[in-house]
This record gives structure tokens, sequence and C-alpha cells, in this order.
């Protein structure tokens, strides 16, 4: 029995992913020029929350930072995972 | 007049040990009526307490209604029935179902508890009644596993036990009642419960004990004790400080060993302590707002964390493989579970239209009211990181990633059934959330659903969906697990014991060799003296006596002379 491979796992299809990926990322960003974001903490002076886009560079560097620190305390906690089998 | 009200877990516990005792469609019927039974009494009882029970010259009132009590009632009601289907169509052991009712039962128990020593009573019936769950997947691991599950759910009882007692000598009472952690007593009650909140040092048991139950149990599992001891800090400790930093540390202890892990159902795990850390912080903020965003974010987790094990346990159960590494591209053969599990993924990422979005984000707007900026700061980074670590990594590796080449067929309608309804429920609740708010301990004054909130939470989660196709290479899955405290107890304490009695065992042989020389000694020295040459044991000749009378005969005769 041979099966076609499925689309998403076909080669060519790789880039359109990604492009789609960039059109929707685009989409959301697009709101940002007609929406203004009210502070949460106007009492503290703090307005970084209302610049345009922050939640999107946010979400994406606090996924990196945590990447990173999984994979820095992994070189000290990993272990095969048969560590604990008798 | 009274109305005769019977008490919700009385009936659920004791019906449920009927399970293994009928059969076929009556059986069905139990395992499906008895929670609905059930849910049907939680809104019947009656706010006054009731009941009074003497026990040991205290009154105990075992069933009180509360709004809080009511709305974790509810859900867990509602969790049993689902996960009664679920395991239904799993062919799980009518023993372990048995188990899984006794549990849910006693969980039901503590929320309708008006005294702490009915609530101990109800929370050590939960340990007994999850160990029995984690026993009967049967499996050497799981006995092992169900065992260390046991000791640290003891040790979490004993400091609740004592933490009562003390506080019962201190104040004289045992009322459920919001306390502050300011005596031993209230001190030990706080440390019992966090046990069960999978609080730290002790996190690590989540992940160690549910991933070795069946499918259907891990379902069972992830519900009931975690989300009591949520409860339990609820009524007792809301506004603690402490609290706040301790919901912090499992909201990102979760996600980083979520990030590490390989195995589907122990990433879920991870991810229950660091949805319950987020339940915990909005009860250390402590106003109306983050506790009614506590109580709902239980409520709603419930029903998504289940959703997504029950996704999980479908794939464990037609693959008979739990490793991402093994897994990969099933969504060819099982669209229909693979679509449950993105909608259990979606709704605990909290995106718009699910059951997360409107419970989660009354936590974030509670530290935001409260001007905890550095909170505010950390819970929004943390919900990009339940995206990453469940929202996407989950369904990622478990339903498209590279193809394993795995077909397998979808799981029993049963299960199926179970997993639409949660769907349904999750997206039902995100639509429309007013049912939920109704029910919240408090009046809810807040709307989801504005224009800046829905475009910056997506912007928040599609960014950090970015960053995971992005960083996807640094998230290879490896063959590993990850050391955590539960190493202490495995290993070191392990490795102490065995170098403990190599030593002792040292130690009592040089003991031993020493005292069989000073015996030997006594004994080399008792024969100098008294052995055949002995000088005190030495037989004299005949003729030597004759000698000496002669020598003593001629000395007489000597003096007589002279």
């Amino acid at each position: 029995m041979t099966e076609r491979t499925h689309w998403l796992y076909r080669p060519e299809n790789r880039p359109k992913l990604w492009a789609l990926l960039m059109v929707i990322l685009a989409l959301v960003l697009l709101p940002e020029l007609f929406v203004h974001h009210h502070a949460h903490f106007p009492q503290l002076g703090f307005e970084l929350d209302t610049q345009v886009g922050f939640h999107a560079w946010y979400g994406f560097i606090a996924c990196a930072a945590m990447v990173v620190a999984a994979k820095v305390l992994g070189i000290f906690l990993k272990r095969p995972d048969d560590y604990y089998d008798d | 007049m009274i109305e005769p009200v019977l008490p919700p877990a009385l009936v659920m516990v004791l019906g449920a040990s009927l399970i293994p005792a009928v059969r076929g469609k009556w059986r069905t019927a139990l395992v499906l009526g008895l929670p609905l039974l059930t849910l049907l009494l939680v809104w019947l009882v009656p706010e006054q307490a009731g009941l009074m029970l003497p026990f040991l010259g205290l009154e105990l009132i075992p069933s009180a209604a509360s709004a809080e009590g009511r709305l974790f009632a509810t859900v867990f009601a509602l969790m049993a029935a689902v996960g009664g289907l679920y395991a239904l169509g799993s062919k799980a052991r009518p023993l372990e179902l048995a188990a899984a009712y006794i549990y849910a039962g006693s969980a039901i128990g503590v929320t309708f508890a008006g005294d702490l020593v009915t609530l101990f009573i109800f929370w050590e019936l939960m340990a007994i009644g999850s160990t029995a769950v984690i026993l009967l997947a049967d499996t050497q691991k799981a006995r092992k596993a169900a065992f260390r599950y046991l000791l640290v759910h003891l040790l979490g009882g004993v400091l609740l036990m004592g933490g009562i007692i003390a506080h019962w000598l201190d104040t004289g009472s045992i009322a459920v009642a919001v306390m502050a952690p300011e005596s031993l007593g209230t001190m030990l009650i706080l440390g019992g419960i966090l046990v069960n909140a999978g609080a730290p040092p002790l996190s690590a048991w989540i992940a160690d004990a549910y991933p070795e139950a069946s499918p259907s149990g891990t379902v069972f599992l992830s519900a009931f004790t975690t989300k009591t001891a949520v409860f339990a800090l609820l009524v007792l400790f809301p506004g603690t400080e402490l609290l706040i930093w301790v919901g912090l540390y499992m909201v990102f202890y979760g996600i980083i060993y979520a990030l590490l892990e390989n195995d589907m159902r122990r990433i879920l795990a991870y991810s229950i302590v660091n949805q319950v850390g987020f339940m915990v912080c909005a009860i250390g903020i402590g106003t109306e707002l983050a506790l009614n965003g506590a109580a709902a974010h239980a409520f709603a987790h419930i029903i998504y964390k289940a959703l997504l094990l029950m996704s999980a346990g479908s794939v464990l159960m037609m693959t008979a493989r739990r490793k991402c590494t093994d897994l990969g591209g099933l969504f060819q053969s099982m669209p229909q579970t693979a679509l449950y599990g993105i909608i259990g993924a979606l709704a605990i990422s909290a995106f718009p239209f699910t059951s997360g979005f409107v419970t989660k984000s009354l936590e974030t707007a509670a530290a935001a009211e409260q001007g905890l900026l550095v909170v505010w700061m950390l819970l929004l980074a943390a919900s990009a990181g339940v995206f990453l670590h469940a929202g996407i990594k989950f369904p990622w590796f478990v339903f498209f990633q590279k193809d394993s080449g795995l077909r397998p067929p979808e799981p029993p309608a049963a299960m199926r059934w179970a997993m639409a309804i949660f769907a349904v429920a999750c997206i039902a609740l995100g639509v429309f959330p007013q049912p939920l708010y109704a029910i919240l301990p408090y009046q809810v004054d807040y709307q989801p659903y504005t224009v800046g909130h829905l475009v910056s939470q997506l912007q928040l989660l599609l960014f950090s969906g970015f960053a995971f196709f992005v960083l996807l290479g640094q998230m290879r899955r490896t063959l590993t697990i990850s050391l955590d405290f539960d190493w202490f107890y495995r290993r070191f304490m392990n490795a102490l014991a065995e170098e403990f009695a190599l030593r002792a065992a040292h130690a009592f042989e040089r003991l031993e060799a020493r005292a069989a020389g000073r015996l030997r000694a006594l004994i080399d020295d008792l024969y100098v003296h008294h052995g055949p040459q002995g000088i005190l044991a030495r037989s004299s000749p005949t003729g030597s006596m004759v000698l000496w009378v002669a020598l003593m005969l001629g000395c007489t005769l000597l003096l007589y002379i002279f």
C-alpha cells in the first residue's frame, strides 16, 4: 500500500506554511493602528503596555527566555529516561 | 421544618462502592447516574448548617453549603460523570472506577465540610481513593509510583492533622474560616494544604504518579486533589501574601519542566502545577476579583485539563506509546481526537472564545487592579509560556511534527463522546461566561471581551507560537527525564540508607572482632593459670609430697631438739 504523503509533510509546502504564519502575525498586528491600549498601571507611571505591539514582542521574548532557561537547566537536570529503573 | 437532605458526598461514596457489584446496563446507569444525582443534591443542600454529629466532644458539620463549595462540587460532579463515560469506553476495571468515584465523592465531601475535622477525614479518604486509582493500573511502575504518592500524601495529612489539633488547642475552634498563617497550627494547616496543591518543594509527586495511572485513571487524578487544595486555600487563606510567590514559582516550574519533558502525559502533569500556580497566586492577591478568578479558573481548568488528558489517554490506548519521540502525525488517522486535543490546548492557553480566556483574565486583571506590576508582568509572561508548553507543544509533538508512520484508529465511541462533551463545554463557557460568573463566590463586574483585551491576548499568544516554531530546533525531544525534588527521596535518601547500612555493618563487624579478641585473651589467660600446665591446676607427683613431708618432719624434729 502506498499512501501519498500528507500535504503538511511535503517539503514544497513548508515555505507556504511559514508565509501563512507571517500573514496571520501581520493580521493580529494590524489593529494596533486603530486601537489605543489603556495603561494597566497609570498610578505607577508605567506606560510600556500602551506601546504599539507590546504584547507581541513581550510574548515572543518571554517564550524565548523560557526556552533558553529550560535549555540551560536541562544541562544539569536531564538524565536518561531509565535513570530510576532498577 | 427540617428538610431531610442527604449529604451529597455520602451518596457518591456509598454509591461508588456498588459499582463492582452490578453488571452490564445497570453498571452503565449507575456510573452515569450517580454523579448527576450527586450534582442535584449539591444544589439542594440548604445554606444553613443542618445535621450535627457529636464526635469526641466536638460538633461536626458533615454537610454545609457555601458558594465556593457548591462551585467546586458542581465541577467535581460533572467531571466524575464525563470521566465515568470515558472510563466505560476505555474498559477501565470496575474496581478502578469505584476507587475513582470514592475519590471524587470525598473531594465533594471536602467542599461541603462544615468543620476542619470533617475536612480532614474526607481529605484522607481522597488520598486513599487516589492511591487505589494509581495502584489499579496494575503495572510494576504504577505500584512503585503509588507507594511514593501515598508517602507524600500521608506526610501532607500528618501536617494538616497536626495543624488542626494545634489550632483547636489555640483557639478552641474547628470552624472552616479565614485564618492567617501566624501560629504553629495555622502554619501546619497551610503546609498540609500546599503539599496537595503541588507547591514547592514537593511538586514532583504530580508528574511522578499521575502519568503512571491508566488512561481514565489519569483523567480523574488530574481533577480532584490539587483543586480541593485550591478550594481549601480559597476558604482558609485568602490574601496570604506568601501565596503570590509560591504561585509564581509553581507557574514557572511547570513551564520549564514541561518544556524539558518527553512523556506526553507528564507534560500535561507539569502543566497542572503551572495552572494551579495561577490560582494560588490569585488567592494570594486575595481581592474579590482575584478570588473569583481563582475559583473560575479552577472550574474551567478541570474541564480543559481533563479534555487534554482524555485526548492523550486515547493516543496511549490506541498506540501503546507515551513518548513524544515515538509519536507524531497522528492527526491523519485520529482527526477527532486531535481536534478535541487542540480545543483543550486552546482553552488552557486562554485563547479568545474559550473557557481559559474568560477565567484566567480575571486573575491578571486582579493583579493589575492591585497595582502589582511585577506580578502582572510575570503572569503575562507565564500566559505566553502556557501556550508554549501545553498549547502548542502537546498537540504539535503528538499529532503533527514528523510522521511516525503510526495509523491508529479513533478510540471507542464512548471515549469520543466524553471528549466531545468537554470540548463543547470549553467553547460554551468561553462564548457564554455569564452562567459561570453567576455562581462565583462574589459579584462579577468584569467584561472579558473588549477590543483591547482581544487584540493584546491574540498578539501575546500568536507571537508565542511564532517563538515556538522559530526555536523548534532547540526543543528537539530527547529520551530523558529531568531531576526534581523526588531525587532526594528516590536516590539521595536511598544512597544514604545504603551507605548507612554498609557503614553500620562494618562498625558492627569491628565491634564483634574486638569482643571476640577480648574473650579469646580471657580464655588464654585462664588456660595459663588453670590449664593442664597452669600453676593453679597442676597435680604434684607423690615423691615431692613425701619429700615435703619428710622436710617438715625434719624441721619439727630440729625445733624439738633445740
